[in-house]
């Protein structure tokens, strides 16, 4: 780690002030990626500005047909929280999965969706919800802000304050654990709301998290296991090779785990 | 048996230390004007050194001192050492290429140290580090092992032509040959033995501190064998006299053998404490853990077993290729050969054996001892060949495995070992039992309903532990005799403390040593303490590894209570007024035979001191006594393991339904502590069937370098694991123990390869079965059923 000056804002507009005011700064959420880049010396910013101390990014709250996450809530609050669990029972599983204990009590769905790491889960949930991404400066529609692997739509100061979710009428996550690290080989959530189905992958393609279309457009007439055992396994065209899955098991995994979202989500 | 004697389950006495963080590790200490040491490491798995300048470095802030390998050599430093001669074919010596603390001239591996930067943080160290310039002439690498010795590959040592250590054979080739020639079968299989990281909870750790006043040094360091580190340090590397140096390695977070080593770091840190003045501190990062730690096994194998019409084995044939990495580290040359060869007849009747062994370097990390060291690769070979062996000759695995099991003991085997005792097919029996074998195929009709293919794998291993007899060894090629010493000494109020030449590193000595000295003089548990890990308070010892600290640690121990008992016995007829004779102990006391007259071991042990009731003509005051103890056998530990596994089909993933072991360990002293031995073997056993393997790409670097790429076993990757025992007391020490702490790590990865490639019906799998390895092992299968 090389040497930085720690700030510690009380409230959301002291955050901004900060970043405004500081050159060369970066935000520390939980720290569960930030810290380990740190340490490596693969990061060095001249200020750190913690946003643990923040109040207003640690609700979970209902407006309207959605679900509000604030920033810092860390992902074992996201599984354990009564209103996760009955509204998006999907996404209080999916924060379950994340990590170990240690990870979920300290990372937060800010950090994990401003990283976009391309095996992170979260952003799975993000597109498949067809989420708000809600920053200091503005709202974000979900599809505009997953930009390739490691990259978003935020801007430079921009910071996420919250992420909002349209509740669904059907959702799963099934995720294929890489056995090493525990991110996701594979991760897809489907999810149905209003007639339209969305099914979002993580952790394959070499483009970071995207919309499976072809399932999609199996499971628009009904959302049902038949159509999706009749599709084609995607191409392994863009995805992943690396030492714990190669192209070609990824997209396989790609099929089983669409195939296991849906029966999920059909209540199998 | 006592409560708290041998055979009980005692709560461990140092995990109240452990749990409420009061332990004292290496990095828990901190030395006056303590300074700390970062190593810069090369990059290039291989390269030599052009330029070397720590000119503008050592203007850097805080800096104390940085040193190269020039430094060390000005100071006749000598080079890392490995302790065990090995012998070619023809009889030469091996080739051992140089091992400097520093590099000189060249690094051949990523992580080797190029100079070792001093200052007053840790962080300054490091800063300074990038300032130190380096100009590297990069060599091509030569990382696979399979071609490490072709002609034409990269040179890494110039003594060692074709990066050949040695060609060692052990056994009878003509012999074999013959059995080969007569066979109605032969089975064949080329193995691989993954590379396997330690990773124990602490990394490694040193500091170096140097008394001007005393001209001598303290070594604070995670070693499992202080002494032996001592030694090394002292008479091959030169840091100092023996009685100059004092080598302390306190708590100690695991080791798996591989901090029995004397590497660069511990070296550096002493000597460099008296080139600055100050003492010097290293903790290791977990990628430098990852980078130089000595990594385990990485064998390539071409195996073959002969069998009659009957499916009676009649010979066995084994070609290894061993990787030993850059260079030679304390006990590498070893592991393939004596900790190896010798385990191949596993617990077979096998009229002749013959094994070559070409041990090779390669631009990799060190290999060296891993929990089992060698035992393990031997029972893969042996437990897959005969797994195989069965199904081809269309047998029973298990009857396959009991009509070729010794029957009597003792049992000379063709490959050097004398086994003493066991009772292999009543182990067998009893794990069939415990496994409920005869309702496998119910349960593997149970998994195709819902989708999953189950098989079965067995494994009955051996392994020889209580290592071992000194003129043994020494014959083989060891440079140390293999022994174990012991003090215990009884104070005036009859408390006791034992000083141990074992280390304990998680294995519980603090307790089950206790155990074994409560028990035998009848006091309370709490009233024995057990002293190890410093040079300055036990005299000397050999260490812990090789499940050698309860057969030899103990009975070095059970020596010195001999010993103490027959002066005790003396003090009491002194103090009773009785003749010696006529003294009995029992239950802590000591009386006259046949009257009420008795005193209490304490009473005892105080008239030792004050001695009003004796001349030092007579007797001498004290109660203290050593023991050295040389074990006059291996022990031969050795079980059936059986395990059920469920493939899921669509994903490959193996999931452990079943896991029944029953083992042999001789004399048990604590139940609940040797199940934690074997939980542990098994959970690191199954580790390297399912997920863990060190790789280098073709440059030589490590792709697995931390744990988002190394699979490390969870919790939730183990099974519920059913263990029972068969116990047959080992002859060759007092106290009939055999050892268990390497058993599951030997017994378990054959026992995994077995039960997937019997769900898979093929024998195309290697280590670690990931699930993309078995999803691909499994479109052979689907192919295979297609063709036909
Ligand atoms: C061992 C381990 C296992 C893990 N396993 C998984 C897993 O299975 N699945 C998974 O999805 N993730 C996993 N993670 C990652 C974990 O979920 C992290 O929490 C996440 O990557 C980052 O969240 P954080 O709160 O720790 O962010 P930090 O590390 O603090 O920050 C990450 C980045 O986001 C920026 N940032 C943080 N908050 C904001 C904000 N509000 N607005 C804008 N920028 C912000 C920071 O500046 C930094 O660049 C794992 C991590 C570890 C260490």
């Amino acid at each position: 780690m090389y040497a930085f000056d720690y700030h510690r804002p009380q409230t959301l507009r002291q955050a901004v002030n900060l970043i405004g005011r500081t050159e060369d700064s970066k935000v520390l959420a939980g720290g569960q990626t930030l810290i380990p880049t740190l340490k490596a010396r693969l990061a060095n910013p001249a200020n750190l500005i913690d946003l643990g101390a923040v109040p207003e990014l640690r609700a979970i709250t209902q407006k309207g047909k959605s679900i509000v996450i604030g920033a810092m809530v860390r992902h074992a609050e996201v599984a354990e929280s009564p209103l996760v669990k009955s509204a998006i029972p999907a996404l209080a599983d999916l924060a379950h999965l994340i990590g170990d204990p240690h990870v979920r009590n300290r990372g937060t769905i800010g950090g994990s969706v401003a990283n976009n790491d391309p095996a992170a889960d979260y952003p799975a949930a993000c597109l498949a919800m067809n989420a708000t991404i809600i920053t200091t400066k503005r709202k974000i529609p979900v599809d505009q802000y997953f930009q390739g692997m490691f990259t978003t739509a935020l801007e430079e100061g921009e910071l996420i304050s919250a992420v909002s979710f349209p509740i669904p009428s059907r959702a799963a996550y099934a995720k294929f654990r890489n056995p090493a690290s525990r991110y996701a080989l594979v991760g897809v959530f489907v999810a149905v709301k209003s007639g339209e189905t969305r099914v979002a992958v993580t952790g394959a393609s070499n483009g970071g998290v995207y919309r499976w279309t072809e399932a999609e457009a199996a499971l628009k007439p009904r959302f049902s296991l038949a159509p999706i055992e009749r599709l084609a396994k995607p191409p392994s065209t863009n995805m992943n090779s690396d030492i714990h899955a190669s192209a070609d098991y990824r997209a396989h995994l790609v099929y089983v785990m669409t195939k296991r979202a849906v029966a999920k989500a059909l209540g199998r | 048996m006592s409560a708290n004697g041998i055979g009980a389950s005692v709560r461990r006495k140092e995990d109240h230390r452990f749990i409420t963080g009061k332990g004292s590790y290496t990095d828990d200490i901190n030395r006056e004007g303590q300074t700390h040491a970062y190593f810069l490491r090369s990059p290039h798995a291989h390269a030599l050194i052009k330029r070397l300048d720590v000119a503008a470095a050592r203007q850097a802030p805080g800096v104390v001192g940085i040193f190269t390998g020039d430094d060390l050599a000005a100071d006749k430093v000598g080079g890392l050492i490995c302790g065990w001669m090995i012998h070619n074919k023809d009889g030469s010596p091996m080739s051992a290429g140089a091992h400097p603390a520093l590099a000189q001239g060249k690094v051949r591996y990523v992580g080797d140290h190029v100079a070792v930067i001093i200052a007053e943080t840790y962080s300054q160290a490091k800063d300074a580090a990038d300032l130190v310039e380096v100009d590297y002439d990069v060599l091509p690498a030569c990382v696979d092992l399979a071609s490490a010795d072709s002609p034409g590959q990269p040179q890494i040592h110039d003594n060692a032509a074709n990066n050949t250590v040695y060609n060692f054979h052990l056994g009878d080739k003509a012999a074999t040959d013959a059995a080969f020639a007569r066979a109605a079968h032969v089975t064949k299989l080329d193995l691989v033995n993954n590379r396997l990281v330690p990773n124990a909870m602490e990394p490694r750790a040193a500091i170096g501190d140097y008394n001007s006043g005393e001209d001598a040094f303290t070594l604070y360091t995670t070693s499992q064998n202080p002494h032996v580190a001592r030694l090394i340090l002292s008479a091959f590397i030169g840091l100092a006299p023996e009685h100059k140096l004092r080598v302390i390695a306190p708590d100690v977070g695991g080791g798996f053998g591989s901090k029995i080593f004397v590497y660069a770091e511990e070296t550096v840190c002493v000597w460099a404490a008296k080139k600055v003045g100050r003492p010097v501190k290293w903790v290791a990062d977990r990628t430098e853990e990852f980078l130089c730690v000595a990594h385990g096994r990485d064998h390539v194998t071409h195996a073959e077993m002969a069998m009659d019409e009957k499916g009676r084995i009649l010979g066995l044939r084994v070609h290894t290729k061993a990787n030993l990495g850059a260079y030679l580290s304390t006990f590498s040359s070893a592991v393939p050969t004596y900790l190896y060869a010798p385990l191949l007849s596993g617990q077979y009747d096998i009229p002749a054996i013959y094994a070559e062994v070409d041990a090779l370097y390669t631009n990799t990390s060190p290999v060296d001892a891993y929990r089992g060291a060698g035992r393990p690769e031997a029972t893969f070979v042996v437990e897959r060949l005969v797994e195989v062996a069965s199904r081809q000759l269309g047998q029973d695995p298990a009857q396959f495995r009991m009509r070729n099991f010794v029957k009597s003991w003792p049992h000379q085997t063709p490959v050097i070992m004398m086994y003493d005792a066991g009772d292999y097919a009543g182990t067998m029996r009893k794990a069939l039992e415990l496994a409920d074998y005869k309702n496998f195929g119910k349960r593997k009709r149970e998994s195709a309903r819902k989708g999953m293919l189950r098989g079965i794998g067995f494994s009955a291993y051996i392994e020889a532990c209580g290592i071992a007899p000194s003129a043994a060894v020494g014959s083989l090629g060891a440079g140390v005799g293999l022994w174990e010493s012991a003090e215990v000494r009884v104070n005036p109020t009859g408390n006791v403390e034992v000083l141990t030449g074992s280390h304990s590193h998680g294995q519980g000595h603090e307790t089950t040593f206790a155990q074994l000295v409560a028990g035998r003089l009848g006091i309370p548990i709490e009233q024995v303490s057990i002293v190890h890990g410093d040079t300055d308070k036990v005299q000397f010892g050999m260490g812990t590894y090789g499940s050698r600290s309860g057969a030899v640690g103990m009975s070095a121990i059970v020596k010195a209570l001999d010993k103490i008992e027959a002066k005790a016995k003396k003090v009491a007829a002194f103090a009773l007024e009785a003749s010696e004779a006529d003294i009995e102990f029992k239950d802590g006391r000591f009386s006259v035979a046949g009257t009420d007259k008795s005193l209490a071991f304490g009473e005892v042990a105080l008239q030792a001191y004050i001695a009003h009731k004796f001349t030092g003509a007579q007797l001498e005051p004290g109660l203290k006594e050593g023991a050295f103890y040389d074990p006059t056998n291996f022990t031969f530990p050795a079980g059936v393991h059986i395990c059920e596994v469920e493939i899921d089909t669509d994903t490959g993933v193996t999931q452990i339904a079943k896991w029944t072991a029953v083992d042999d360990f001789g004399t048990i002293i604590n139940p609940m502590i040797v199940e934690g031995q074997v939980h542990g073997g098994i959970a690191q056993g199954i580790g390297q069937a399912l997920i863990e393997n060190a790789i280098y790409d073709k440059e030589g670097q490590l792709v697995t370098a931390s744990f988002m790429d190394y699979g490390m076993p969870r919790a939730h990757d183990l099974p519920h694991l059913e263990l029972g025992f068969n116990t047959t007391p080992a002859p060759s020490n007092p106290l009939g123990i055999k050892g268990c702490g390497e058993a599951g790590a030997i017994a378990a990865p054959p026992a995994v390869i077995n039960a997937i490639t019997d769900a898979l019906g093929h024998e195309e799998i290697a280590m670690p079965a990931t699930p993309q390895a078995v999803w691909k092992a499994m479109q052979k299968s689907a192919m295979k059923i297609a063709a036909e």
